[in-house]
Formats: C-alpha cells, structure tokens, sequence
C-alpha cells in the first residue's frame, strides 16, 4: 500500500535499454510520455537541445551548440569548462524527417565515427525512441567504448568528490 | 578467492605472452572463426592452433563450442564482463539524459496546452 502511495507522488521512469546489437551497432531505447512532435522538437531545436544532452549530473559543460537541421546541415557542439580546454563534437545532418527520423554524422574523429539514427515511433500519446549507431568497423565501436568508459570514470570520480564535498557542507550547516 | 584470481592472472598474462595468441584474439575480435580457419590464417598445423586455443581457453580468454565436427572459437566471458561493464555505463549516460528530456518534454507538453487551443485551428 505504501508502496502504491509512493508511485502516485512519483511517475514511473521509463526504462533506457543499450543493447550490442551486432559488432557495428549500438541501439539505445527509450520511451517519453508525449506525442513524438514534441519529442522531436526537443531534439531539433539548439535552446532545447542543450537543456538535456549534457545532464547536469554528468558534470560536464556545453559551451556552445549550433544545429542546422535540414539535409547537408551541420551541427558543432562545443565542450569544456574553460576556452584553452576545449572538446568538439561535429557532423551533418544525412535525413530529417520532421517528427519521426533524423540521421547523423559524427566526424570529430575522422573515418572511425559512427553514423547516428534517431527514430520516433508514435503509439497512443507516447513516443518510442530509438537511437542506432552503426560504426564503420568493430574496432572503431570497441575504441570509442574504451574511451566514453574512461571519460565517464573521470566523471564519475569528479560526482564522487562533489557529492563528498555536499555532504560535508550539509554536514556542517 | 584471491588465490582463484591470481591463478586466473598467471593464466592470462601466459595466453597474452605469445604473438600468435594475441593475434588469435584480435582474429576471434572480429569474427568467430574455427580452428581450421584459424590455423590457416597463422599458417600453422590444426594441432599447433589446438594447443594455442587451448591455452586461451584455460585463461577464460574464449570459449569453443563444438558444433557436429567442426570446432568454433569465440571470445570468451571475461572479454563480455569488460564490455557489459562499459555498456552500463553508456546506458547510465543516456539514461541520465533521458531524465533531463522528460522535464524538458513536460514543459513543451504544457506550453502545448496552454497555447493549444489558440494556435491550432
């Protein structure tokens, strides 16, 4: 009972799944609970992109985030806490089908970047998301593994001190 | 316990010693392939490339299956542990990005309501 109570006050999250589909592809889902118009929008504006791809949590830092969706249309997202310390993700737009697919190029790291496809399939008011990477050989998908790992270590290491850091100020306060 | 992982670790680093096993691994990284495929590709003899299987197998490094008489090699489960590893972490990533993109669709849906009714039709 206490339980049904607790998921009143708080809507179930959806669940992300990552699934190695192949040696080359990578497939994320999830579901949002809205019409897929939104959820595309959410991923085709620049303002409201960058609200949710670099989650607070991952204590990461969008400096900038120019997108020109439209077929040939590039996109450059620019990384890092100050300017002589920079990290750029870039690519072009391949398909934009409002509201239901888009496709990408990541070419910051040269031949080795996967392709990016984005579909949302709209089903009674909510919208499932897939997102496909297909990398151009297995090597290419383990080393861009090996370092988002590492990356995200380091991350996680900075989470950890700054949650240390919370808890001793709540601490004292 | 540790006793079972330092053995595991001798195990490894003498698989990991030998040229032609490292490139078995890099082989086997690509595709599955059987000992005959593999012997072929090192250009050596079926009972050569047994005993390099062998040694990679014992070290929990792959894994072969015998399927009617032909025998195929495949990465074995601690390769699959490191990779499930950073695939959770890739999954933590998103999901984590997903959270932030429900608040962000909520406002829209909102704002959708609000100005719904004037905007369309």
């Amino acid at each position: 009972m206490d339980a049904r109570r607790e998921s009143e006050a708080t809507p179930m999250k959806n669940r992300t799944t990552v699934e190695r589909k192949s040696e080359r592809e990578l497939v994320v889902t999830r579901t949002f609970n809205a019409p897929a118009r939104i959820v595309f929008e959410a991923w085709t504006k620049p303002e409201l992109f960058k609200q949710w791809w670099v989650p607070k949590s991952m204590g990461m830092f969008l400096r900038s985030c120019e997108m020109d969706v439209r077929v040939g249309g590039g996109y450059r997202l620019v990384f890092g806490h100050d300017a002589s310390n920079t990290n750029e993700f870039f690519g072009r737009y391949i398909e934009v089908t409002p509201h239901s697919r888009l496709v990408w190029t990541n070419e910051e790291g040269g031949d080795g970047g996967p392709v990016t496809t984005v579909t949302f399939e709209e089903k009674g008011g909510k919208t499932l998301l897939v997102l496909h990477e297909l990398y151009p050989s297995k090597g290419a998908l383990d080393a861009a593994g090996t370092g988002a790992a590492d990356a995200m270590d380091e991350t996680f290491t900075q989470l950890d001190e700054l949650l240390v850091a919370l808890g001793a100020s709540l601490g004292r306060s | 316990m540790v006793q079972f992982r330092q053995a595991r670790l001798d195990d490894s680093f003498a698989a990991l010693s030998d040229a032609t096993r490292r490139g078995v691994l890099e082989q086997l990284g690509r595709s599955d392939a059987s000992i005959t495929d593999l012997a072929e590709k090192f250009h050596m003899t079926l009972t050569g490339m047994k005993k390099h299987v062998g040694v990679l197998e014992k070290a929990g490094l792959v894994i072969t299956e015998k399927v009617g008489r032909v025998r195929t090699c495949k990465l074995g489960p601690r390769q699959l542990e490191e990779e499930t590893e950073w695939l959770e972490r890739y999954r933590q990533l998103w999901d984590a990005r997903f959270a932030e993109l429900d608040k962000v669709v909520e406002e829209l849906k909102q704002k959708e309501k609000i100005n719904g009714r004037k905007t369309r039709e």
